[in-house]
């Protein structure tokens, strides 16, 4: 079932630590058709910690989805990837990496890491926003996400 | 790629293209074997480029789905292709299991045609234009 069929809202990790655009994805977030609650980390290990449920994170939700920009302090974007690509428990939630580097080897480098799929952000605000609505389009209305049913 | 071996999807995916502004080149294969032998560039394919993106249905003969998701991405010249799997399966395990051999995304196809054509229309826009696709190896 994608969550466009469902009541219970998507649980979205930003891995974000730029506040310009932490704004701008919840905004565009909270205008979704598809109920959803963002959680921001600007580090890479209170992501893992968020993730794991682990210390102050032991109530959190299950991460249904996972935004990711590689170039996180404290832990970079692709070590975090590889960690959650590596872990069972974590392995199956997809992750989509929102960057602005265009570099042939970041890109390779970043796919070769199993992301969902790799979208560069865009400079100007407007396209920011219609490419985030796509992004939610995509993800939440038209995929299945893996586990859902488990959480009900 | 396409791997799908019902015609009648084949065709309404060919046909959903058609519309599209962009210059998609579909191929179509009708099991996992062939699927391989064209990703390889082996046999008769070793002219045909290799895809930027795969759509990969699970129930096929000779090879399934998750067998043909499973080498792809266990192949390091192949494993950066975007696998997107759409099949008529919703069973969450099923979900689960392809999420877990790295599957980028996985849809389900939609019974009524206008809406599986526009799942293939959406699938292109996504993938050729938000996305920024692996570079291709040569």
């Amino acid at each position: 079932m994608n969550f466009s069929e469902m009541d219970k809202p998507v649980e979205i990790l930003v891995m974000e630590d730029n506040p310009g655009d932490v704004r701008l994805i919840k905004e565009v977030l909270q205008e979704a058709k598809v109920r959803n609650n963002p959680r921001v980390v600007g580090d890479g290990v209170e992501a893992l910690s968020f993730l794991r449920r682990e210390g102050e994170y032991a109530g959190a939700p299950r991460a249904d989805l996972i935004l990711l920009d590689p170039n996180l302090p404290n832990k970079g974007g692709r070590e975090i990837l590889a960690e959650i690509k590596a872990d069972d428990e974590l392995k199956n939630i997809p992750v989509v990496i929102l960057t602005i580097s265009n570099s042939e080897e970041d890109i390779l480098k970043s796919y070769n890491l199993h992301p969902n799929c790799y979208i560069i952000k865009p400079t100007q605000w407007e396209q920011f926003e219609n490419e985030e609505r796509f992004i939610g389009r995509f993800w939440f209305g038209m995929v299945e996400l893996p586990k859902a049913e488990e959480e009900w | 790629m396409l791997v799908e071996d019902n015609p009648g999807y084949v065709h309404l995916t060919r046909e959903a293209l058609k519309e599209s502004k962009l210059n998609v080149s579909l191929n179509v294969v009708r099991d996992g074997v062939e699927a391989m032998s064209f990703l390889r560039q082996e046999g008769d394919y070793f002219n045909f480029p290799r895809p930027d993106l795969v759509l990969l249905a699970l129930y096929l003969p000779e090879k399934d789905g998750d067998g043909v998701l499973a080498e792809i991405k266990t192949d390091d010249r192949l494993k950066s292709i975007p696998v997107v799997v759409l099949t008529v399966s919703k069973f969450g395990e099923d979900v689960s299991k392809t999420y877990e051999l790295n599957a980028n995304c996985y849809i389900t196809k939609p019974i009524n045609l206008n809406q599986f054509i526009n799942v293939i229309k959406i699938i292109e826009e996504f993938w050729f234009t938000v996305v920024k696709l692996p570079p291709g190896q040569v």
